[in-house]
């Protein structure tokens, strides 16, 4: 067979083992802390992808819902725009669920590796207790070996990983970070929320704009009851104001994105 | 026969399987020799599985150390390349 443990190397060099048993339980302890710090980084970890997952869903359900109000008012351009982002955004939530699917095992893995390690340790201390205050340096010899080598092993196993975790821990934490500035860099809110909505305010403005149409026609209308030679200029001056009017409203809807850049107010 | 698989714990197999997972390691083995990535991968699980098949989980107080320990199933070549040279798979 291959894969043979090879703690017994170490195990040779020492003389009394009694005097080393005291010893080896503080590096186990010691382990054992490292252990449980290293669960709590992968946890908290992981509550930072959740909550990043949750807003990356908050803004690709509100993208959704503006993509639907879009098409409800007749406007298919502005809902393809919305349902694009939306698809980028889900790139990044499938990427971040992922993340966490793998977070969550290895935080499940490394709390069992924790408390199997916890339990070793308990024997560990009541059979070095036992060893120490029953069995004479030769007699113990042999009964040391064999807990001194289990718990190691065990050890070993553990802090390997640790080891893992806290490489996967660190590359997440890299990714979230990035993450992080991008949302507060506002690359990825200036799509979705705030001030910046463009979306929103396209469809503001329409709801706005429809209002404004209204009253031109009525404007008209009144107008229309005037007496005919102010009839004609009442007439010029009002198919102005409603070409003005249109023109203002094209221009803002037409490249949806470059308006929202040059921060457009609500 | 005690056997750990790495990140997961130990077992107890009994002796009469021990033929059969020295040929699973075999494999394995030949497989990281070869570099052969495409073999490596279910020689591993192939290994994994029929330990976990066998085997009962050791009591987690029980000091005994390992007579054989395999990587786990999630463990890269190179991982086991490393295991397999003289450093030792367990520090101490």
């Amino acid at each position: 067979m291959v894969f043979r443990a090879k703690a017994n190397k170490a195990l040779d060099r020492m003389e009394d083992p009694r005097e080393t048993l005291d010893y080896s339980y503080q590096t186990q302890l010691e382990l054992l802390q490292k252990v449980r710090r290293g669960v709590a980084d992968v946890a908290t970890s992981r509550k930072r992808v959740e909550l990043q997952v949750n807003q990356l869903q908050q803004s690709s359900d509100k993208l959704d819902r503006q993509a639907r109000d879009s098409l409800a008012a007749g406007r298919e351009d502005l809902a393809r725009e919305a349902l694009t982002r939306k698809a980028g955004l889900q790139t990044q939530l499938d990427d971040l669920q992922q993340q966490y699917a793998s977070l969550q095992g290895e935080e499940e893995k490394l709390t069992q590796a924790s408390q199997r390690l916890q339990t070793k340790v308990d024997a560990f201390r009541t059979r070095k207790e036992t060893i120490k205050a029953t069995y004479t340096a030769a007699e113990a010899q042999t009964r040391i070996n064999e807990a001194f080598t289990g718990i190691s092993e065990e050890m070993g196993d553990v802090g390997m990983a640790i080891q893992r975790a806290e490489d996967k821990t660190e590359q997440m934490r890299a990714r979230a970070g990035a993450l992080d500035e991008l949302m507060s860099s506002g690359a990825l809110d200036d799509m979705v929320s705030g001030p910046h909505d463009d979306i929103q305010a396209e469809l503001d403005r329409m709801g706005a704009g429809h209002g404004v149409d209204h009253e031109l026609e009525r404007m008209k209308a009144e107008l229309a009851q005037g007496s005919a030679p102010r009839e004609i200029e009442g007439a010029q001056a009002g198919d102005g104001a409603a070409t003005q009017g249109s023109t203002a409203q094209t221009a803002s809807a037409s490249p949806a994105g470059d308006t929202a850049q040059a921060g457009e107010p609500e | 026969m005690i056997v750990r698989i790495l990140g997961e714990g130990q077992l107890e197999v009994p002796e009469s399987a021990v033929a059969e997972l020295n040929q699973l390691d075999g494999i394995l083995e030949s497989a990281v020799e070869r570099g052969d990535e495409a073999a490596f991968r279910p020689a591993l699980s192939a290994l994994v599985a029929r330990v976990r098949e066998l085997g009962t989980a050791t009591p987690p107080d029980d000091l005994r150390p390992s007579e054989l320990i395999i990587p786990g199933p999630e463990a890269t070549m190179d991982e086991v390349r490393r295991m397999l040279t003289d450093e030792g798979l367990i520090p101490g």
